[in-house]
């Protein structure tokens, strides 16, 4: 996978490259935007990580000449700015995805496997499946080992983008933002109540539990064989 | 010399401006007077000469030379104060009747009208005559004249009253601008020379009244009113600041002695992963408390009432409920919802859903086990009204302005987490959208309202 990074903040380029690195992925970073112009329209990238503020040509304006030039590599805008404008204005440039800085590094990573995951398993299929737990969409009905598990609506969605998700770390703030579209975080833990009354209807009374917590990260849902 | 201040002052170039226009009307105003008058005499004397010509004329065809010699005679005889002239002579101008002795020199413009001056006919002094020239048949020359000076005396009054109208409007009009010019410029530089001063870092100096309660009062008074509203709000900055500092000052401080603490002690990597893990812990709290002020610092700004959109508050309130109420049910409280459908306000959806998330938060976390939350929405005369109620321990009623300030805790709060923003938050969310805050007593508990006005909303 290959992720191209453009940052003029250099030790923060630094540490995003060793950490990508490290999880396997091949880093390629910039740090001037006319120079990320031209590297994106030639180089094939699996995803794109822009700096919002950058010298020369800004972040916004590379996304919005990548789209215009018909290139729909997934993009994650970085960026200081973290109005719900800001956000609302780096969506609408055509970034799939905005991380307001200082970020968590576990977020970054999550979100750029969300964005890699994109295309591949947005697939309109009718039945999600991960290992016994089946989720027919269409029908709207969840079943473990063939026992219907009674959810409610929000529930629902919640387990939907978990199991769309599956195998990989899910933050809290990418619920917040997907399942209930805040774009921001309370400051009670509501997330992590609803997460465990998810995994009490799911997980209660198998052996093997599905959903487990990942300690300063977030949650996943995966088959543990 | 007048001071280059005063001739640049905008008041003295406006009464200049003023003054011209003025004696432009003056002057057009008196040359009307003076052409209806003076040119209506003039007329007038024509006329006469004209008709009388024309009565000569008349007698001389039916009556023949002897009979206009003696009416020309009886005319002149009737005329004491000699303000006509009548001259009849024969082909040679030898002089037949009249009261001219001679002949008058003129120049013939072939209209027959002439101005002459008279030296002295008879006793009289000299004067100005208007006549006119008519040639009788027979080849005798006839002149009838009017006496012209009571005219000419009245053209030179109206001519002197023009004159000197029009040098006293200049006059009076340049004092008047110098004059007022100066004494707004006296009162302008009061305020000039007050507001200096306050620029040069004197807040407390506030610009002098004089009491008349005329419109530099009026200013005067409305300079001060604001100069007040930025000390009071300068004031808040400062708290506010202090408040920022003294608050961040905590954490940072934690964070500080725990690094400092695992750099110079040699401790198990066990140790130093708990240390760093509490340090990420201090600055995740200290990034909400900046976004929360980032937030409520946006709201206040008033900048992002232009982006706002009908938002169906019925439906944000249920989501609201639908991410609580759980956690209402975990800690133990029941939580109750009463929402009338389909309410809209105009708004911003980003900023009313953190507010009522706070709100729930807020009753959370401060209800007892046992306790209950409720979450109504009506609509009533007054507007939409969106309510939080809880069984907590409340507010007391003389704490309640102060805990919407940024960074109040309560004392009995002290013990339980949280940045001292909820409230400050959303008090920034209801000013933002216009609506009214109340903190009231729920016996037992608190209950806040946000009543956005009927003026404002559509149902």
């Amino acid at each position: 996978m290959r992720v191209f990074i453009v940052e003029d903040d250099q030790e923060a380029a630094a540490y995003m490259v060793k950490g990508l690195k490290e999880s396997g992925y091949v880093v390629e970073h910039v740090a001037d935007g006319r120079e990320a112009l031209y590297r994106v329209a030639a180089e094939a990238y699996d995803v794109v990580v822009v700096d919002r503020m950058l010298p020369s040509v800004d972040g916004l304006t590379i996304v919005k000449t990548m789209r215009s030039a018909g290139n729909q590599t997934p993009v994650l805008i970085l960026s200081a700015l973290g109005d719900v404008d800001d956000r609302v204005k780096g969506l609408k440039a055509g970034g799939d995805d905005y991380l307001v800085k200082p970020y968590a590094f576990a977020e970054l990573l999550a979100r750029l496997e969300a964005l890699l995951r994109r295309g591949r398993s947005d697939a309109p299929g009718t039945l999600l499946k991960v290992a016994d737990l089946e989720m027919d969409l269409v029908g709207r009905t969840v079943r473990r080992a063939g026992q219907t598990i009674e959810l409610k609506p929000k529930e629902f969605a919640l387990l939907e983008y978990l199991m769309r998700h599956a195998g990989h770390v899910v933050t809290r703030t990418m619920l917040l933002e997907n399942v209930w579209d805040y774009s921001f975080d309370p400051q009670t833990n509501v997330i992590d109540v609803h997460v465990s009354r998810l995994r009490h209807k799911i997980d209660k009374g198998h052996d093997k539990p599905l959903l487990s917590t990942i300690r300063g990260a977030g949650y996943s849902l995966r088959d543990s064989n | 010399m007048i001071p280059t201040k005063l001739l640049r002052s905008s008041t003295l170039r406006l009464s200049i401006l003023h003054m011209a226009a003025f004696g432009l009307s003056v002057l057009v105003l008196l040359w009307f007077i003076y052409s209806s008058t003076a040119g209506f005499m003039e007329r007038q004397t024509d006329e006469t000469i004209n008709a009388e010509i024309q009565g000569l004329a008349e007698q001389y065809g039916q009556l023949g030379l002897t009979g206009l010699i003696r009416v020309i005679k009886s005319r002149v005889a009737k005329d004491k104060n000699g303000s006509s002239v009548y001259l009849l002579t024969d082909w040679k101008f030898n002089p037949l009747a009249g009261n001219l002795p001679e002949w008058p020199k003129f120049k013939d413009t072939g209209s027959g009208w002439f101005d002459a001056t008279l030296e002295d006919t008879e006793g009289f002094e000299p004067h100005r005559v208007r006549m006119r020239y008519f040639l009788l048949p027979g080849n005798f020359h006839l002149v009838v004249g009017r006496d012209v000076s009571e005219r000419i005396k009245v053209e030179r009054l109206i001519m002197d009253a023009l004159f000197w109208g029009l040098l006293l409007t200049v006059v009076l009009g340049g004092a008047g601008g110098v004059l007022t010019s100066r004494w707004m410029l006296k009162r302008i530089d009061v305020i000039t020379k007050a507001s200096r001063e306050i620029m040069n870092g004197d807040l407390t100096r506030r610009i002098p009244t004089r009491g008349a309660g005329d419109e530099f009062d009026r200013l005067a008074e409305n300079l001060n009113a604001m100069l007040d509203q930025i000390v009071r709000l300068m004031e808040g900055v400062k708290q506010v600041s202090n408040n920022i500092a003294h608050d961040l000052r905590g954490p940072l401080n934690r964070i500080r002695s725990g690094l400092e603490m695992s750099l110079t002690r040699v401790e198990s990597p066990e140790a130093s992963r708990a240390v760093l893990e509490q340090t990420i812990t201090e600055i995740d709290g200290l990034l909400q408390t900046f976004n929360a002020l980032l937030t409520i610092a946006q709201a206040e700004s008033g900048a992002r009432r232009q982006d706002f959109t009908d938002i169906d508050l019925t439906s944000l309130a249920a989501d609201a409920a639908e991410l609580y109420e759980p956690v209402a049910e975990e800690a133990g409280l029941t939580f109750t919802l009463d929402l009338a459908p389909g309410l809209t306000v105009p708004g911003n959806r980003h900023l009313l859903s953190q507010a009522l998330a706070n709100l729930l938060d807020n009753a959370v976390k401060y209800t007892p086990a046992g306790g209950s939350i409720s979450l109504t929405l009506t609509s009533g005369p007054l507007g939409v009204a969106l309510a939080v109620a809880d069984t907590g321990p409340g507010i007391p009623a003389e704490h309640r302005e102060l805990v919407l300030e940024r960074f109040t805790r309560l004392e009995s709060s002290r013990n339980t987490p949280g940045s001292g923003l909820g409230l400050s938050l959303v008090a920034a969310a209801a000013g933002l959208h216009q609506a009214e805050l109340t903190l009231s007593d729920n016996a037992p508990g608190l209950c806040v309202t946000l009543l956005f006005p009927a003026s404002r909303t559509k149902s």
